[in-house]
């Protein structure tokens, strides 16, 4: 029997080398677990059992030829939603989406694949990756594993609770003002979101283009850095990948030593609005650095109390631009009145006819979320408002970035709260301006295209909480050695 | 504060429908967002340039050719998505006479 509770990535692998078990049987495992658990925690909107179990037989086929298997090999994975798997319906949460079949894979797709990866399925979201709970998802509210009258975070909750809930080794998220690193706060796991620039985006259903990025779930560190090294790097399909042989910061190349690190400790980042308890975990977690020889300095980043009032504006322009695709012409969900097929009175009526296809197309298809978001977008673009809002979210976003740099220079990494409290209870937040609150320590770094993850850091009323390691742009390598670290010291 | 009317306006510009239950419910939603982000005014940003790449990459280009047919998706593969079509074709409203 599986001890699917304590496996990881690498134990996993390990396990299959040693003929503890195949691949096959691995996959069956998970297979089984979900199809027990999802009604209840519904984590999962599409089990890919086909895709896994062909995917699987070929990595038993490989070991039984005695030929060496990667990492990644057989490794299950589970893939958000807005993420596409050739074949697969990809509906990122929505109605618009309910009927759409991805007709390509992503990029991080094709990569796992090529890597040998299970996919196993495809996992909840809030709708079009908007929110903080995974309770704005058109096909249900996804319940935290650990307690199931709380939500996992989101927008990707349902890749967060498939990993806690061990119905996957691994998974991938999309985070653009914390929808990685919040949920993995909330289920107790790692969470990591790339540099800007990193991994490409190519066949991820865009949110906010100068935002997103593809990022990393897993239970150890290890594993969600053994992923990222994998869909990581060069992509021609999306322009915004960096050069990494140029720009990728090396970090200490697995020397990293505690004596000469500089920690930076934002005191915005502990002011009102967080929960006491988790304050002192945080706490905590610090002084565990600091008792091996580590200097740890408070810091100030004055802006960070602006970066969400910047975030509300950039974010819904950008999804006002790029949800204007959802015409229910080329795909998706559509409405259109028996008439416009056939015979049309006159040319007036039928642009009109055209026009309220469009309106009771968008209105039925978007829940409430994206249509917030959409006419905030479009009211902060409008002819009149452009420069008060645009262009001065854009530039103190420049003074985000600039603060940030500025902070880099005295030391060397930042630590935070990933979010103010715990998981909150399912339907606790309903006015929209305190769901946003929660994400109010991870948009910062969003903001200024900075890595960032959220490793486990201990539990507040018995439910975990994350520590937020910020690094300077392109240090991805490097804070994925603290992370390391940190876990070596915490254990 | 934002009136029923523009989000009325607003939202036949984005092509969403409301009814008029939900041109209140926005006004209302938008209003206090609207009164979270004006607390930007506090924050000084003469002669700053607004950030267009956080990465600093400009105009990234590539070669305009065909690379890799075999790639290409094929038109029926994408035409099965189409809620209405008719042969190779989208179908859409009329929209002439």
């Amino acid at each position: 029997m599986m001890d699917l509770e304590n496996l990881t990535i690498e134990s996993a692998h390990k396990g299959m080398l040693k003929k503890e078990f195949t691949c096959t049987e691995l996959v069956q495992a998970y297979l089984d677990k979900i199809r027990k658990e999802n009604k209840e925690i519904n984590d999962f909107l599409e089990i890919t059992e086909k895709l896994a179990l062909e995917q699987a037989k070929k990595i038993d086929n490989k070991i039984e030829r005695g030929e060496k298997i990667e990492g990644l090999e057989g490794i299950p994975i589970a893939i958000k939603d807005n993420i596409l798997v050739d074949g697969y319906k990809c509906t990122a949460g929505s109605k618009i989406l309910e009927n759409y079949k991805a007709t390509y894979d992503a990029t991080v797709i094709k990569r796992l694949k090529d890597a040998g990866a299970i996919i196993i399925g495809k996992t909840n979201l809030d709708e079009f990756a908007m929110g903080s709970s995974t309770e704005n998802s058109a096909y249900g509210v996804v319940k935290n594993p650990i307690d199931k009258t709380r939500v996992p975070g989101g927008s990707s909750g349902g890749s967060a609770a498939a990993v806690v809930a061990n119905h996957c080794l691994g998974a991938i998220g999309s985070d653009t003002g914390g929808s990685v690193r919040q949920p993995a706060s909330f289920c107790g796991i790692v969470g990591y979101k790339p540099s800007y620039g990193m991994v490409s985006r190519y066949g991820l259903i865009a949110m906010s283009s100068s935002l997103d990025q593809i990022g990393t779930f897993a239970k150890t560190i290890e594993d969600a850095k053994l992923i990222f090294d994998v869909i990581k790097g060069k992509d021609e399909m999306d322009s915004t990948i960096i050069d990494q042989k140029t720009l990728l910061r090396q970090g200490f190349g697995g020397q990293a030593k505690l004596q000469n690190l500089r920690i930076g400790v934002p005191k915005e980042y502990f002011a009102e609005g967080i929960n006491p308890k988790v304050k002192e975990k945080i706490q905590k977690a610090i002084d565990v650095f600091k008792s091996t020889g580590a200097e740890i300095k408070e810091i100030s980043l004055p802006l960070t109390d602006y970066a969400l009032a910047v975030y509300y504006i950039i974010m819904p322009a950008e999804v006002s631009a790029n949800l204007a695709r959802f015409d229910g012409i080329k795909y998706g969900f559509a409405v259109r009145n028996k008439k416009q097929e056939t015979r049309l009175d006159s040319a007036r009526q039928a642009r009109n006819n055209l026009l309220d296809s469009y309106l009771k197309t968008r209105a039925q298809g978007f829940g409430d979320e994206p249509r917030r978001r959409i006419i905030l977008g479009t009211y902060v673009l409008s002819a009149g408002y452009r420069d008060a809002y645009y262009n001065k979210a854009q530039k103190v976003r420049a003074l985000i970035k600039k603060e940030f740099d500025e902070a880099f220079k005295s030391v060397d990494v930042i630590l935070t709260p990933t979010a103010p409290t715990p998981a909150f209870k399912i339907g606790d937040k309903k006015d929209p301006l305190s769901m946003y609150l929660s994400d109010i320590y991870t948009t910062p770094a969003s903001l200024a295209g900075l890595p960032a993850i959220s490793v486990p850091c201990g539990e507040v009323n018995n439910m975990p909480i994350g520590l937020q390691i910020i690094g300077p742009q392109f240090y991805d390598e490097f804070i994925f050695e603290i992370a390391q670290i940190f876990g070596q010291l915490s254990k | 504060m934002i009136s029923k009317e523009q989000i009325e306006h607003i939202a036949k510009l984005a092509r969403i429908e409301l009814t008029e239950k939900e041109e209140e419910k926005f006004a209302n939603d938008l209003s206090s967002i609207l009164d979270y982000i004006d607390k930007l005014n506090k924050v000084d940003t003469e002669n700053i340039k607004p950030i267009q790449q956080i990465t600093g990459l400009e105009s990234v280009v590539r070669k305009d050719e065909v690379k890799n047919p075999s790639t290409s998706l094929g038109a029926s593969k994408i035409l099965d998505q189409a809620p209405n079509k008719q042969g190779n074709y989208f179908k859409v409203p009329k929209i002439l006479e």
